[in-house]
């Protein structure tokens, strides 16, 4: 699917190669079949730059070469090196994230490469977690991503771990196991409201964290 | 040299005489009792020794690649085990400086200290200069919070995943009379016996085990499986006197010694994963769990069976 020629190939499998080296990743699938080749849109918690990254190393290559990461637009167009890793190697579904300089709209774009085959990862925070909470509230995206696809299946991920391989403001990742933990499929029901919607897959999200299986 | 030689061939030779041996019984055990791998027990077994051809014939290329090679295996060998090690510890991102500096500056020393026979600085370098050193650089984060949890679990990371095994390769620094340049070979006597004790221990103990030995720490091991596991690899031990600079009896003492420290270097590490809740330290070994799981015994018999070799048998 992906043809963005042997330079990204490479560049691909080199980073895959060091996140493997540093964190030993290991896809934990608890709610799907990762041998069934589905249209998916994951979505995921997000404390950390490589949380895509983590992801993207932990899908099989099969299913890596068919998934493509929702990020900003205003990152990762600056400069050459930004654009080829984001455009060429990661085939990223680049948004604008500021509302008032928007020329295209976010939604239409995912829906656009979900109609190409595609899958998604999706970060329904919006923004990187910075703060003490688990997991911040969701923005609505996921909501309306899920009502105008409402047959794609929708897959919490949790990434386990990463954020103490790269703390906010840390440059050097340190080696720590990392899991990255698959729930089951979600879809939006019929009158299901926004607010519902997104609490649902908010909760499905959380109960794939280790503090979940704790305290149950 | 050309004995160190063939000797090495030998012992890669026999080595995978045995697997293929385990590998048949393995073969025969699925097909008669788990023909669609419906018993997990056999199924394991049969992860096991797949993993076992894996690590056999890694450790086999690093000893036919010489010094240079055994270095880079237990240098990778730490660097995994100290990933999982640290994994399972409180250092928070208080910590993060500290760790970045252990994992990037102070393994690597430690195995260039090996690598020079720098033996002076070698046996101190982790347990003093790193030692005062760590809890400096973690404290200018201000962070008081668990402060000796995450100090002292960081330093025993240390002691156990890089000092202890970095013992292993420091064997071919002794300096025995008449038998230099045959180093790899006593890396290979250790690492045998202490895993063929863990084998055995495991055989013995499906075999006939009945009386827990600890239930509360290691639910799988039986007084049946140590008594007939630790005999078992003295004896092999005994036998592989020719790949040593010991008589038979004493490289039978030798097996014997490292196999109690291996018995009771896994007790120590079972205690660990108990209090942490984890079955095993990590993954990346099918059949057997993290790396760490396959180097228990390595890691506490070494530093003994070195000083051992070194206080009775080098002449420098």
């Amino acid at each position: 699917m992906r043809t963005n020629g042997w330079r990204a190939e490479i560049v691909g499998g080199a980073i895959a190669f060091f996140a493997r080296a540093i964190t030993a990743v290991q896809a934990v699938w608890t709610g799907i079949d990762p041998t069934r080749q589905r249209q998916r849109v994951y979505f995921a918690n997000h404390a950390s730059h490589g949380d895509f990254i983590l992801i993207w190393s932990a899908l099989p290559p099969r299913l890596r070469r068919q998934v493509r990461p929702v990020a900003g637009a205003e990152y990762w167009e600056q400069g050459r090196l930004r654009r080829f890793i984001g455009s060429d190697v990661f085939n990223a579904v680049l948004i604008t994230r500021n509302a008032a300089e928007r020329t295209n709209d976010p939604i239409a774009q995912m829906a656009g490469a979900l109609d190409d085959g595609a899958s998604l990862i999706l970060f329904p925070e919006g923004t990187r977690n910075q703060t003490d909470e688990v997991l911040l509230p969701f923005k609505s995206g996921l909501f309306h991503l899920a009502r105008t696809r409402p047959d794609i299946d929708l897959v919490p991920v949790w990434i386990e771990n990463l954020n103490r391989v790269l703390p906010k403001g840390a440059f050097i990742p340190v080696p720590l196991m990392c899991n990255v933990n698959f729930g089951a499929a979600l879809h939006l029901t019929e009158n299901e409201t926004k607010a519902e919607f997104l609490q649902r897959s908010r909760d499905a999200l959380l109960s794939l964290s280790p503090a979940a299986k704790v305290t149950p | 040299m050309n004995t160190v030689h063939s000797d090495l061939m030998t012992v890669i030779a026999g080595i995978g005489g045995v697997l293929v041996v385990a590998s048949v019984i393995g073969f025969i055990l699925q097909r008669r009792l788990s023909p669609n791998g419906q018993n997990d027990g056999i199924e394991n077994l049969n992860a096991r020794i797949r993993a076992w051809w894996v690590m056999a014939i890694a450790i086999s290329l690093a000893f036919l690649a010489g010094r240079a090679g055994v270095m880079i295996l237990f240098a990778l060998c730490s660097f995994a085990a100290l990933r999982e090690f640290m994994t399972l510890t409180n250092a928070s991102r208080a910590d993060h400086n500290t760790l970045a500096a252990v994992f990037f500056i102070v393994l690597p020393v430690q195995y260039y200290l090996v690598w020079t026979s720098w033996y002076g600085l070698f046996t101190i370098f982790i347990p003093v200069w790193v030692f005062l050193l760590l809890p400096i650089v973690s404290v200018l984060s201000g962070e008081a919070r668990n402060f000796l949890i995450r100090v002292a679990e960081m330093q025993w990371a240390l002691m156990i995943c890089v000092y202890c095994v970095s013992h292993v390769p420091a064997l071919l620094n002794l300096d025995i009379p008449e038998y230099r340049g045959r180093g790899v070979l006593l890396i290979a006597f250790l690492v045998i016996v202490v895993q063929l004790s863990d084998v055995f221990q495991y055989v013995w103990g499906k075999l006939i085990g009945r009386h827990k030995i600890a239930p509360s720490l290691s639910p799988s091991k039986t007084i049946e499986g140590f008594v007939g596991g630790s005999l078992t690899a003295t004896l092999i031990g005994a036998s592989l006197w020719w790949m040593t600079p010991f008589s038979p009896v004493e490289a039978g003492l030798m097996g014997f010694v490292i196999t109690i420290m291996g018995f009771l270097g896994g007790l120590v590490m079972s205690a660990i994963k108990r209090d942490r809740g984890v079955k095993d330290w990590g993954h990346s070994i099918a059949g057997h769990g993290g790396f760490i799981d396959r180097l228990d015994s390595v890691i506490f018999a070494a530093p003994v069976f070195f000083h051992l070799s070194r206080y009775f048998w080098s002449v420098s």
